[in-house]
């Protein structure tokens, strides 16, 4: 189990914007009548969003009004799982894969790399508060190791020169363009494709 | 090698466009409603005829698992419920269906709902394939546009509604118990089976779960008919399957192959052999990496599918093979994986809570040699404490590489770890799990 704990400044109140209001009246409608605790998950990631890539207590309390729920329950949701950010991560938000696949291809050089760039401790803010980074366990990109995420998107076949690059934009507060840092098209074999040929380039 | 007619997924690589009207060209929503007017019994028996096993890790027949579901609709609704919560280190083939075959997944999903009776279907996207996840919403989208699914879907008179449900980052949320939980929106802890899903799942609504692969194969096989699945591959292991190859290999890559291919041929020809060369391969992990690691020696002669793996002790898994060579430290590597259990474990029974940073804790000491010998038997009896103590198979997962690394890797430990048990010499050694034996004999 991964030990979770909230911020120690909270923001004392929280609650949906417009357009935040509207996202989540529509995920209510995907579940049954009654069943509206099911959306507590979605509506915990709108709150995130809207609340630059961190929960707030204040959040927390408010879903469960919301929802009609005990807010013990979405606290316990909200400590769960590790895509929700209890604590400030900034605006972007580096994870690294170091899981084996990735491990035995280099993931190292790419904490290093975000150590030398970023900070030196992982979930810790950079000096101009923009940006943090974090080890995570395997994304499910292990055929394009080593990778790494930065809010939604995801950068693969990277090494340490490629990731100082795309740091280095982040740090800039440019968005650097996702996936294959190497060239290839997807998940195909590099150079050495064998399979569906008649497609390749079609 | 498998003829290139003979796949299933022609887009894998995405050469052609997932948009719908590419995904018909390539056959996609072509003779649905036929298929459908055949009735619920002809679509299972085909299924159960093609011999098709789950694509997410257990290998159940998927025909039997559907004729499971209760025959009337009672008072309560069915479900089906895609999982999509793809976690396990060294596989990411259902991301690739999600992003470039959506429409195969959507077709299987109106065939598979209409067999069990669901009118309505959950797709559970781990949450960190938010992209992948929002590409598959415009195909879902474009089919509500098409009226291919949604009232009267396809014109097959059968009522459907599809939706995605985004998990949070939690790799147990796969196990379907679990992500039934975290789909009513709980924490995502698995049940007790029995009871089974299938009779009481979802709002404790009977429902059937399946992996991306599964229903995604499905309109296929039933378009060119179960036989023909079941002539490739072998008896009780037929068809095709994604296999994943990562790790020490010169070409990493997604391919789709028959069952029961060749290891040899799948590293060798399509991953474009190991780094160093076949000499310098040490280990392969042929299933993701809950599926205990097979030895070089093996590997020559190990074709990949669920029975003859089970031989092998290990199993075909989710089929991500992770290809380990001779310049990785295996203890370190399985230490790491021991360590993603330790972080993934939901905490729910105490075995699997407390055993699984037990393992890792233990198994990093003997990577830097700090282990004494006893240690290497009392690493293989908390596995065997973990294993089939726990309400889920999380505990066979986290317990059955470490037995993978004693069964194959003995030796390589003991060379590095040889030193009498502490307890007798009094071994200052760092975040001891035994520190209280220690300070009593001091």
């Amino acid at each position: 189990m991964s030990l979770r704990r909230p911020a120690k400044d909270q923001p004392e109140k929280f609650e949906f914007n417009t357009s935040s209001l509207d996202a989540a009246n529509k995920v209510i409608t995907k579940y049954p009548k009654g069943k509206q605790q099911s959306a507590v998950m979605a509506l915990l990631y709108i709150a995130q969003k809207q609340n630059d890539n961190w929960i707030p207590l204040a959040a927390m309390k408010y879903i469960a009004k919301f929802l009609d729920m005990p807010y013990i329950k979405v606290y316990e949701v909200a400590t769960f799982y590790t895509m929700y950010n209890l604590s400030p991560v900034g605006k972007y938000f580096v994870q690294v894969c170091t899981t084996t696949p990735c491990m035995i291809r280099g993931a190292n050089k790419l904490v290093e790399a975000c150590k030398e760039k970023i900070s030196k401790n992982e979930s810790e803010l950079s000096t101009d508060k923009s940006c943090s980074w974090m080890e995570v366990e395997c994304l499910g990109a292990c055929v394009t190791a080593p990778m790494m995420q930065i809010n939604d998107e995801y950068y693969e076949d990277l090494n340490k020169e490629k990731t100082v690059e795309i740091l280095d934009k982040i740090l800039k507060g440019e968005t650097p363009k996702p996936g294959s840092y190497k060239g290839r098209v997807n998940n195909e074999p590099e150079n050495n494709r064998k399979t569906l040929m008649e497609f390749k380039n079609a | 090698m498998l003829k290139d007619q003979d796949r299933i997924f022609q887009n894998l690589y995405n050469d052609l466009g997932s948009d719908l009207i590419s995904c018909q060209k390539r056959g996609d929503w072509i003779k649905t409603k036929e298929i459908i007017a055949k009735g619920r019994e002809w679509i299972i028996e085909e299924i159960k005829n093609s011999q098709l096993r789950g694509r997410g890790g257990a290998g159940f027949p998927t025909g039997l698992k559907w004729s499971f579901a209760p025959k009337e609709i009672g008072n309560r609704p069915h479900y089906l419920v895609i999982n999509a919560d793809e976690s396990e280190p060294g596989t990411c083939k259902d991301r690739d269906i999600l992003r470039f075959e959506p429409h195969k997944l959507i077709e299987g999903c109106l065939i598979a709902s209409y067999a069990v009776q669901a009118k309505v279907c959950y797709i559970y996207i781990r949450g960190e394939y938010f992209v992948d996840g929002q590409k598959l919403q415009a195909s879902i989208d474009e089919a509500y546009k098409k009226n291919l699914i949604g009232k009267n879907a396809a014109g097959t008179g059968w009522d459907l509604d599809i939706y995605i449900h985004y998990g949070a980052g939690a790799y147990i949320c796969g196990e379907e118990t679990a992500l039934l939980e975290s789909l009513e929106g709980n924490k995502g802890q698995p049940r007790l089976k029995p009871p089974f899903p299938a009779l009481i799942g979802l709002y404790g609504c009977p429902t059937i779960v399946n992996n991306v692969e599964t229903i995604a194969v499905v309109p296929t096989i039933l378009k060119r008919g179960g036989k023909w699945f079941a002539s490739l591959g072998r008896e009780k292991n037929t068809g095709t399957k994604i296999f994943c190859i990562s790790g020490n290999v010169n070409s990493p890559c997604n391919v789709e192959e028959e069952m029961n291919i060749p290891l040899k041929e799948l590293i060798e020809v399509h991953a474009g052999g190991v780094v160093g060369g076949w000499d310098n391969l040490q280990a392969v992990i042929p299933g993701g990496s809950s599926m205990p690691l097979i030895p070089k020696e093996k590997c020559e002669t190990l074709t990949m599918d669920f029975d003859s793996l089970a031989a092998e002790k290990s199993g075909l898994g989710t089929a991500g093979v992770v290809v380990i060579n001779k310049d990785q430290d295996i203890i370190k590597c399985m230490a790491r994986i021991a360590r993603f259990y330790k972080h993934e474990s939901c905490g729910q029974c105490t075995p699997c809570r407390e055993g699984s940073g037990w393992m890792w804790r233990i198994l990093e000491r003997m990577a830097k040699g700090e282990a004494s010998k006893d240690e290497i038997e009392m690493l293989g009896d908390v596995t065997k404490q973990i294993e089939g103590h726990t309400i889920c198979a999380f505990g066979e997962g986290s317990s059955w590489p470490v037995q993978g690394l004693l069964r194959h890797f003995k030796d390589e430990i003991k060379k590095r770890n040889k030193f009498d048990p502490i307890v007798k010499e009094n071994k200052n050694i760092p975040y001891l799990v035994d520190q209280h034996l220690l300070d009593k004999n001091a």
